[in-house]
């Protein structure tokens, strides 16, 4: 196995809150891993540790097993926080050819990394004049630098367009196949479902799950819910009977576990008539995402 | 180490250039300095120097204003307005140290003041010169107050960067500057002179007022300068300080400051978290 980030038992207080309690995560190269949770969940601040910028209060962390912010972990690591400010004044050239000198990357490599970005027409226009989502590449661009290790994106989707997303999550999909560990920090699950291998869920500073997308869904056990349109005068009937809920005149809403569909559905079509359309919903990413993010469920 | 200093130097140095902060200085300093120069060319005939030395003492009183505003100006932002931008996170998940960030970031700052101050006096300077006369001391005082000049500006570089590490926001450190440079450059003089008249021709004025002086590094900035020069000393009237000091005591004022000041910038910014 070839860790390449292992936290362990990481906690962290600010002030008397408690950002970070007892988190533990291995990513292994080549893994790309989503960290989703709320806005102050900790994911930032979890990166911010991983960076050694921001000290641990217990645990412990090593990047390629060095200390966080010790000049080898820094050499092998990526980061892209989640709101870049470049300086307008210099141009998404110069910019990367500062970082790239920083990290130790010949200048002569900066073009194809613009290129690759799709900035290539805008490299020598200043910063100042570039969109949101330029800028985000251009922060992408200096991820590329170096073939990192590690690469931590902070919220990298953020001011992107669908294309661009999927232009992003094509380049992270490189950077994987080339055995770089991606740690990708987002707020929703549908957007990183196919994209990663592996589903860290934080809440209020906890590690809630850590999986992946098709062992969260069989564990949180979300019920289906079905929507069942009554015939005239027959929704009350419908509802004693099923232990649903009425909606209004015409509808009653059940839920059943993932076990218990087939015998729901036979139990409401031995109703006959009653039964005038049945509306089955399964419970999707939002749900489950919901499910482990805050701890309720629908 | 010095490689990415200079990385970050020569984007800093682009930034100063690109933003027209460097044309800006270096006018403002030629301007007041040519404007002083002639403005002060009446006493030469009654004190019987040339005008090169008369430009001289004004630049000398110019500079002490105008070195640490510009050297504030630019410095407050260093910390704080990187670490609010967000950069200053980035940058240090490179691997460059604070101490490595810090001295890129002085090295272009030094440069641009550098060009500024020797642009500006060094023309209204050459002016002065030409149209005055000078000699070997004039120019020898020229070359001192430029060079001190600059040393005076490192010096507020690095209360800046103080000030900025010590910031929450650039705001704040550019509030914060403000109070600096009136502490140092107006009212520390005040509160000297008060003191001065308070005493009365005591003990605080002849042996210790001096030496309080020369504590404050534009106080010793101009010290040497007048210490330095006997035709600045009698334009400026500051002969009586500086006659009492031994003459090493104003050099080793501005000298230590830049070091001791920037010690405790990278100090003050090893305990900023970005
Ligand atoms: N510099 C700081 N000083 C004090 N508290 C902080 C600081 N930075 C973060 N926090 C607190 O730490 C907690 C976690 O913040 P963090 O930025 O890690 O959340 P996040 O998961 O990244 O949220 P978001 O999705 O909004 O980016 C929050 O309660 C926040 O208020
Ligand atoms: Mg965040």
């Amino acid at each position: 196995m070839d860790e390449v980030l292992s936290i362990s038992h990481a906690g962290k207080s600010r002030g008397s809150l408690r950002v970070l309690e007892d988190i533990s995560i291995s990513v292994e190269a080549g893994q790309r891993i989503a960290l989703l949770g709320h806005n102050g969940a900790g994911k930032t601040t979890l990166m911010k540790a991983i960076l050694g910028l921001t000290p641990l209060g217990d645990g412990q962390i090593t990047v390629a097993g060095h200390t966080p912010g010790s000049a080898p972990a820094r050499t092998t690591t990526a980061y892209l926080p989640e709101s870049v400010a470049f300086h307008v004044a210099l141009t998404g050239r110069e910019v990367l050819r500062m970082f790239a000198q920083l990290s130790g990357v010949k200048p002569a490599d900066v073009s194809p990394l613009l290129d690759r970005v799709g900035l290539a027409h805008a490299a020598d226009n200043r910063v100042g004049t570039y969109s949101k989502g330029m800028r985000q590449r251009l922060g992408l661009a200096q991820v590329l630098l170096g073939r990192p290790k590690l690469a931590l994106l902070d919220e990298p989707t953020s001011g992107l367009d669908p294309i661009s997303r999927h232009e992003l999550y094509a380049v992270i999909d490189e950077m994987a196949a080339h055995g770089t560990a991606v740690l990708i920090a987002s707020h929703t699950l549908t957007e990183v479902e196919a994209r990663t291998d592996r589903i860290a869920i934080l809440r209020q500073g906890k590690l809630v799950a850590n999986d992946t997308l098709a062992n969260l869904t069989r564990r949180a056990h979300l019920p289906i819910r079905l929507r069942v349109r009554a015939a005239p005068d027959c929704a009350a009937d419908i509802a004693h009977e099923t232990a649903g809920a009425r909606v209004n005149g015409m509808h009653v809403e059940m839920l059943c576990a993932p076990d218990d569909k087939m015998a729901a559905l036979r139990q409401l079509s031995a109703m006959g008539d009653k039964v005038a359309d049945i509306d089955m919903h399964l419970p999707g990413l939002e749900e489950l995402y919901r499910h482990y993010a805050t701890g309720e469920d629908g | 180490m010095i490689r990415r200093s200079l990385a970050i130097a020569r984007t800093e140095w682009a930034i100063t250039r690109r933003n027209r902060w460097l044309v800006m200085a270096t006018l403002i300093m030629l301007l007041f300095a040519l404007a002083l120069t002639f403005a002060g060319s009446a006493p030469t005939g009654t004190l019987g120097v040339d005008l090169l030395t008369v430009s001289v003492a004004s630049m000398t009183t110019l500079s002490v204003y105008l070195a640490p505003l510009l050297a504030l100006m630019m410095a407050f932002d260093a910390i704080a307005g990187e670490v609010e931008r967000g950069g200053l996170a980035l940058i240090l998940s490179y691997p460059v140290s604070r101490g490595e960030f810090l001295l890129g970031k002085f090295l272009a700052h030094l440069a641009a003041l550098a060009f500024a101050m020797t642009i500006g006096f060094g023309t209204a300077g050459g002016v002065a010169a030409y149209y005055g006369g000078a000699d070997t001391a004039s120019f020898t005082a020229l070359l001192r107050l430029i060079l001190t000049s600059i040393t005076l500006g490192a010096c507020f570089l690095a209360l800046g960067y103080m000030v900025s590490a010590l910031s929450r926001s650039a705001t704040t450190a550019a509030g914060l500057s403000a109070g600096l440079w009136l502490i140092f450059v107006v009212l520390y003089d005040l509160g000297l002179l008060g003191a001065v008249v308070i005493d009365d021709d005591g003990f605080f004025t002849k042996v210790l007022f001096p030496w309080v002086m020369a504590i404050n590094p534009a106080d010793a900035f101009r010290l040497w300068n007048v210490a330095a020069s006997e035709g600045v000393a009698l334009t400026t009237g500051l002969t009586g300080a500086a006659n009492t000091l031994p003459s090493w005591v104003a050099p080793l004022s501005l000298l230590t400051w830049p070091v001791l000041a920037l010690g405790l910038a990278r100090m003050f910014f090893g305990r900023v978290e970005p």
